[in-house]
């Protein structure tokens, strides 16, 4: 290959290295036509927009109770349901690669249901079933805790959405986990709990620190699911993609935008941080 | 010796017992229940009134629109993966990786947001919004802006599918048979195809269920036209709010439905990728 390329008379660009397959030109054409006109011109708009409203502007969007409040709530419940799935996550994790039950093919596939059903059929049901007179939401009335209708139904609804993610980034990690390594590690006099904290922990802890990140990161950009069962009340249950509904609602282009830029901002703020915090501990890991 | 080691590497039998039971538990509370709440809602008021519901001329028009959206998204986010995948997989160049950061984007990006950035630019106030009303096109409020809010949110999903998949295969099939003088369109139809054929299977299941199920991005920019912008989601919106439950759940039951016919046919792919023996994921 090294050679046909060197013996080669066609000029290569610097740009990229020669190959014999075709095609190159007209998919990578395509690929970055495509890419542009469908997201990249789109999301652009987003900060041209923005920057209409001027920077003293765009600090009282961002300053606003009402705005601040919601962004509150939308954290605060994203992360709630992220740790309440990091948690259960690992179990089911650990139950579908570890154990053996009946019905396990069928459970298994059953994990990826919210990534299939639509937010709005799950917002309606979870409604449903967490109203007071539901049938969850009935003992949970009786307890007096109100779940529909109050922000403890938003983390009910966002731990729905993020489960499927801690389990499916930690399975495959889990099942690589080489049996060899634990019974070295137990032949060593190392208790289960041991072998566990110091030997599988470890080795699963970039997935799980993925899994979670994903969860919490979707959770907090989602929209159909929290709206039915959140009650949606200013200040107190009001996430803030709904925020951006209202304020489009109100022909206040610019304050919804502002509102999106901030989020697209933390949302990515939030993952550079998970990666460099993955290359810390993968580089731990070799050392 | 051996009663130790077989302790520290299983866990006891009460420990796994009660390791299935939570995890069946949050399953059940978490998933089981709903999916079956769906249903039993719509059948609440016995079967004719679950089928008047779905008679409704505005449920058949959600219905179609849904199909329209998906049956256009879906093959346009096709082809660009394929694309996507081909360039990225099979030749090196630079800016490769910021390229596979910003097909990720849109996964990045909350759906209500994904709907925004179509108003921004096509809305009244918008880019080419003054354009547009000038040659009486309509894109937002209408079925193009449908259509284009969920070509977005499931842009990355066949191509973030193929890209791993072909990465993990390499190159060398299909230089033996362009050396061996196949054409470019020959190689990518009988040697590169029937090998992704089960990631992207995969990929297009994905896209399709996020396609039909939007409604976040769809909702901001339809316009909630009853019978004319409505999509399946929206549909099923309006009717709960309106405290039409049982033809809401009907709507949703039909959605639910898709959603365990994705996941059936998702298991289905991946048994079958695994039998005969052909990688469904890349590395």
């Amino acid at each position: 290959m090294a050679q046909l390329a060197a013996s080669s008379k066609r000029v290569t660009t610097r740009f990229r290295a020669h190959s014999v397959l075709p095609g190159f030109n007209l998919a990578l054409g395509f690929t970055l036509l495509y890419l542009s006109l469908i997201v990249l011109v789109p999301l652009s708009a987003l900060f041209f927009k923005t920057a209409t409203l001027g920077w003293g502007g765009f600090f009282d969007v961002l300053t606003n109770d009402r705005v601040l409040s919601s962004l509150r709530v939308t954290f605060l419940a994203s992360l709630a349901a992220a740790v309440i799935n990091a948690f259960f996550g690992l179990i089911v994790a650990w139950v579908l690669v570890r154990y053996t039950f009946p019905g396990k093919r069928i459970v298994d596939a059953l994990v990826d249901l919210p990534f299939a059903l639509p937010t709005a059929v799950a917002g309606i049901t979870l409604a449903t079933l967490y109203a007071p007179h539901g049938w969850i939401g009935q003992y949970f009335a009786a307890q007096g805790i109100k779940v529909a209708y109050t922000p403890l139904g938003i983390v009910v609804a966002l731990t729905f959405i993020g489960l499927p993610f801690v389990v499916r980034t930690v399975q495959p990690v889990l099942e690589d986990v080489e049996a060899g390594v634990e019974e070295a590690a137990a032949s060593l006099g190392a208790g289960r709990w041991d072998v566990f904290r110091r030997v599988i922990f470890p080795a699963i802890f970039p997935a799980l620190l993925t899994g979670f990140s994903l969860a919490f990161a979707r959770a907090i950009g989602e929209y159909g699911s929290v709206i039915f069962i959140a009650g949606n009340m200013p200040y107190i249950s009001e996430i803030s993609p709904l925020l951006i509904v209202a304020k489009l609602e109100q022909y206040d282009y610019a304050g919804a935008t502002a509102i999106a830029v901030i989020m697209l901002l933390i949302s990515f703020a939030l993952l550079l941080g998970v990666n460099a915090l993955q290359w810390w501990t993968s580089r731990r890991g070799v050392r | 010796m051996a009663i130790t080691t077989r302790i520290a590497t299983h866990e006891s039998k009460a420990v796994t017992l009660l390791f299935i039971g939570v995890a069946l538990t949050y399953l059940l509370l978490f998933l089981g229940l709903p999916l079956f709440a769906v249903f039993y809602q719509a059948f609440s008021k016995g079967w004719d009134l679950y089928w008047v519901a779905l008679q409704e001329p505005d449920a058949w028009s959600a219905i179609k629109l849904t199909f329209i959206a998906a049956g256009i998204a879906v093959p346009c986010n096709l082809v660009f993966g394929i694309a996507a995948a081909w360039a990225i997989a099979k030749f090196e160049f630079k800016g490769k990786s910021l390229l596979i950061t910003l097909i990720d984007l849109p996964f990045a990006v909350s759906p209500v947001v994904s709907g925004l950035v179509y108003v921004l630019l096509f809305g009244a106030q918008g880019w080419f919004g003054e354009w547009l009303q000038a040659h009486d096109i309509k894109l937002l409020f209408a079925v193009p802006g449908i259509v284009l809010a969920t070509i977005f949110v499931t842009f990355p999903f066949i191509a973030r599918e193929l890209i791993p998949l072909m990465q993990a295969q390499g190159k060398e099939e299909e230089e033996a048979a362009v050396s061996l003088g196949a054409s470019g369109w020959q190689t990518f139809w009988r040697v590169t195809l029937p090998n992704i054929k089960w990631g992207l299977m995969y990929g297009v299941i994905l896209c399709n269920a996020r396609a039909m199920g939007e409604f976040g991005a769809v909702s901001v920019v339809s316009g909630h036209i009853r019978g004319m912008t409505n999509t399946m989601p929206l549909h099923v919106e309006i009717l709960y709010n309106e405290y039409n439950f049982v033809a809401a759940f009907a709507v949703a039951s039909l959605l639910a439905l898709l959603a365990v016919v994705t996941l059936a046919v998702k298991s289905l792919v991946e048994w079958q990728a695994k039998r005969s023996g052909e990688p469904l994921h890349g590395a």
